[in-house]
């Protein structure tokens, strides 16, 4: 499959990301041999200049076929619709304009990044630039490709959400693509491939002890659950960042900080500080999904009371300060 | 006879950019550099919590997030009166340099080098071996790199959580502590790069390479050697890329890795060199809006500087041809990144390519490649020095009235935050990033920014609708547009 992808409106961060897949020979290759040809990408193809924009008109205007159609970044429709924000260099046109022509085209399109999805960090604050995404603006449908927009293939934006996205998230829907193994059904209610985001940040989370006994880190560094007082919204977040980690090693919770829910329209205006978690009367308004308020924080006040030493101290520290019991008898 | 030429999209550099060139007999007569894109991140921090600057200004680029983003924890310590504890200093200079480095190859290997893979070289006699192993998206050498440089992020993995758009740097520390077998991890993640580095991108030690002091050692050393750096240089040395690419001679560094050299000095010294090394100071620093689609009527210090972007009145405005603000020091143009740190540093090797042909295509890149044997051995002492169970982060109280300044040395070069905070909120927060030096416009005295001198005369063939000598030379400066408009 012939695969074309553009930057707009972002920080090139999902490329990096994407370059960062962990492949024996590296992603671009894993691609190759996928039956993927990147046909065109801003960071790694040869063609520059005339060269590039002679391949964007075939494309456009239907002299080359390709595939799927890659956008990065938000699409930008000021200042006043102009889409002036955003020019493709060269090409004296603004991005946005291509993306319509080259979306009409493709038999998929895929969102690489909540920017893209969503609007992303970009459209945050007052939104100056008029920043929306392919096919949501913000967490409203329309977006710039409208509600009703359909690929070659019959689906919608294929949204790989993610701030940035992570790159087995991209490698397995555009493989899943190559095989046709990926359909509108395969899509959750914001259009994202449900593979990853059936599953809670929350789901192997290294900090799971600390949050069953709602012993909770005070402080950056600290060891413990950082739901109650960070900002986490890992119990609340659809990704699997835990289960598939970042660098086979790592992720946010276990970098020791929050998860801010990036895969999320809205992310970028949480209505708070973001690393910090806003209560009511003590008790935080993100509640776990799927808990009713009431069975939270009575579980809390149990668990609380219940918190053995161990994790109650090491909760507060940046390294565990008590170790865990050994059972002499061996487990039961 | 002139004429015009108009380059972009300028891929293969990271974000938006146009170069417009006015030709005559066969040569740049002048340049204009044009940053295309706007996003406004300076306008989305103001009114936000300080603390979310960290959330935010990652996420202006991809490629220098990390760099954002101790930019942005310098800043908010100096206005917290925060200092971070060693762990936290070390850590935050192992995630910065891991950025860095990861970046240089990048650079390096997707960026710079698939040029000279190009069929317009086919008559050269190193070719066939460059096309093999350089070509855009297939060169055999990204089967190699990429997952070299995978492996590497993995240090990332285990002190940043993840790469890029990390939220570990923090003003008073990082977040992770590491514990004594991650720092047995960690040197094993160092000791797989060197050793790639040894046998892929040099064909020698890293401590062989950092020795090498003149042209003609270089020269001496890169003879029949296997690896890609002396592969670089026989093409280097085939084209003259020497005498390429030249631009204003005077270097900025801020000062790379604080406290990560000798006796609590940062590992690459701060200063400004123009034929020697001054002392840097930042009160000189204006940033002139002429020739930008802003708002603006004189030269502002970033202290007091503003970001407001021409909405519909592009027309009235034309003088403008980029987004990119004209920063100035001293009311000079400087250059800045890999070449201008080593110069300030003192590094040998660069210091004697300057002095011979001035800054160039060739010094810039292999400035950039010797990074990557000097930070190595650095990174690895860096590690040993980590005290597993001591503070990786003191605790800060952010007044509510307060400003500061991060001064941090991105992979690209010199990254500056200026932030102000009024009532507890971002009251106002002003970027000065590396390519807005070297991509800078024209100011309002006329005199065209570091790129746009570098280009002037360089050769342009008469059917040559993308330069080939063009393309080198802005590459080499390894660009990121995302990070020059923010």
């Amino acid at each position: 499959m012939k695969l074309i992808w553009l930057q707009a409106a972002g920080c090139g961060g999902c490329t990096q990301s994407l370059l960062g897949a962990e492949s024996r020979a590296g992603v671009l290759a894993q691609f190759a041999d996928g039956g993927i040809e990147l046909v065109l990408h801003p960071g790694m193809s040869e063609s520059t200049g005339d060269e590039t924009l002679d391949l964007l008109r075939a494309a456009a205007d239907g002299r080359l076929s390709f595939d799927i159609l890659c956008v990065e970044g938000a699409l930008l429709r000021g200042p006043n619709g102009s889409g002036r924000f955003q020019m493709l260099s060269g090409s004296g046109r603004p991005l946005i304009a291509w993306v319509r022509e080259l979306a009409a085209r493709a038999a998929y399109v895929l969102a690489i990044g909540t920017c893209s999805a969503y609007g992303g960090i970009v459209s945050g604050g007052e939104n100056v630039t008029d920043a929306c995404g392919l096919q949501f603006d913000g967490d409203q449908e329309g977006g710039l490709l409208g509600t009703d927009f359909r690929s070659g293939a019959g689906l919608p934006v294929i949204n790989v959400a993610g701030c940035p996205t992570h790159p087995g998230w991209i490698v397995d829907t555009l493989l899943s693509l190559a095989l046709g193994a990926l359909n509108a059904a395969d899509l959750d209610a914001w259009q994202r491939p449900r593979f990853y985001t059936e599953q809670l940040v929350h789901h192997g989370c290294p900090r799971n002890e600390f949050y069953e006994f709602k012993a909770s880190a005070q402080k950056l560094s600290d060891l413990g659950c950082l739901m109650e007082n960070m900002g986490c919204k890992g119990t609340q977040a659809n990704a699997d960042c835990n289960l598939r980690p970042w660098h086979g090693v790592g992720s946010c919770v276990r970098g020791g900080f929050a998860c801010i829910s990036c895969t999320e329209p809205g992310f970028e205006e949480p209505g708070h500080p973001f690393m910090e978690t806003p209560k009511i009367a003590g008790i935080p308004t993100g509640l776990p999904i799927d808990m009713p308020k009431a069975w939270f924080v009575a579980l809390a006040a149990l668990s609380k009371s219940a918190t053995p030493k161990r994790v109650r101290e090491n909760s507060r520290s940046d390294h565990p300060l008590i170790a865990p019991g050994i059972r002499k008898s061996g487990p039961k | 006879m002139t004429r015009r030429l108009t380059i972009g999209p300028f891929n293969r550099v990271e974000g938006d950019l146009e170069v417009t060139l006015d030709i005559a007999d066969g040569r740049v007569a002048s340049a204009q550099v044009s940053s295309s894109l706007y996003r406004g991140f300076e306008h989305i921090l103001l009114a936000k919590h300080p603390l979310d600057a960290l959330v935010i200004v990652p996420r202006i680029c991809g490629i220098c997030s990390v760099s954002q983003s101790a930019a942005a924890a310098t800043a908010l310590a100096a206005a917290a009166g925060v200092d971070m504890p060693p762990n936290g200093r070390l850590a935050s200079n192992l995630i910065l340099a891991c950025e860095n480095l990861a970046d240089h190859l990048t650079h390096f290997y997707l960026f710079f080098m698939p040029d000279f893979a190009r069929a317009a070289y086919r008559g050269c006699s190193w070719h066939a071996t460059t096309e093999r192993r350089f070509q855009a998206t297939v060169g055999e050498a990204l089967r190699e790199v990429l997952p070299a440089r995978a492996d590497l992020l993995r240090l990332m993995g285990y002190l940043a959580g993840k790469w890029p758009h990390s939220l570990a740097l923090q003003p008073g520390g990082t977040t992770r502590a590491v514990t004594a077998t991650e720092k047995v991890r960690l040197l094993v993640v160092l000791r797989e790069f060197r050793a790639f580095l040894s046998s892929t991108v040099f064909g020698d030690a890293l401590e062989n390479v950092a020795a090498i002091g003149s042209a003609d050692e270089l020269a001496a050393w890169a003879e029949g050697r296997p690896g890609d750096l002396p592969r670089f240089l026989e093409i280097a040395g085939d084209l003259d890329l020497a005498r390429c690419g030249r631009a204003s001679d005077t270097f900025l560094s801020y000062g790379a890795y604080a406290h990560g050299g000798r006796d609590g000095q940062p590992l690459f010294a701060r200063g400004v060199w123009h034929g020697q090394r001054r002392p840097f100071e930042e009160p000189l620093i204006r940033e002139d809006v002429t020739h930008a689609w802003l708002h603006g009527d004189r030269p502002l210090h970033p202290r007091q500087g503003e970001t407001r972007p021409l909405t519909g009145e592009f027309a009235d405005k034309a003088s403008a041809y980029t987004w990119c603000k004209a920063p100035r020091y001293d009311g000079r143009i400087v250059e800045t990144g890999a070449l201008a740190r080593q110069m300030v540093a003192g590094q040998p090797l660069v210091r004697a390519l300057v002095a011979a042909e001035g800054g160039s295509v060739l010094a810039r890149v292999v400035a950039r490649l010797l990074e990557l044997a000097l930070v190595v051995p650095a990174m690895e002492g860096w590690v040993r020095a980590l005290t597993p169970g001591e503070a990786f982060c003191h605790a800060w109280q952010l007044p509510d009235q307060a400003s500061g300044v991060g001064l941090v040395e991105a992979a690209r070069g010199s990254l500056g935050h200026w932030l102000r905070i009024e009532g507890g909120k971002i009251a106002g927060y002003q970027i000065i990033a590396p390519t807005t030096w070297n991509f800078s416009p024209r100011d309002a005295a006329g005199v065209p920014g570091a790129l746009e001198q570098a280009l002037v005369g360089l050769p342009v063939g008469e059917d040559e609708r993308v330069p080939l000598a063009v393309q080198h030379v802005v590459r080499s400066f390894d660009p990121c547009m995302v990070c020059t408009v923010h």
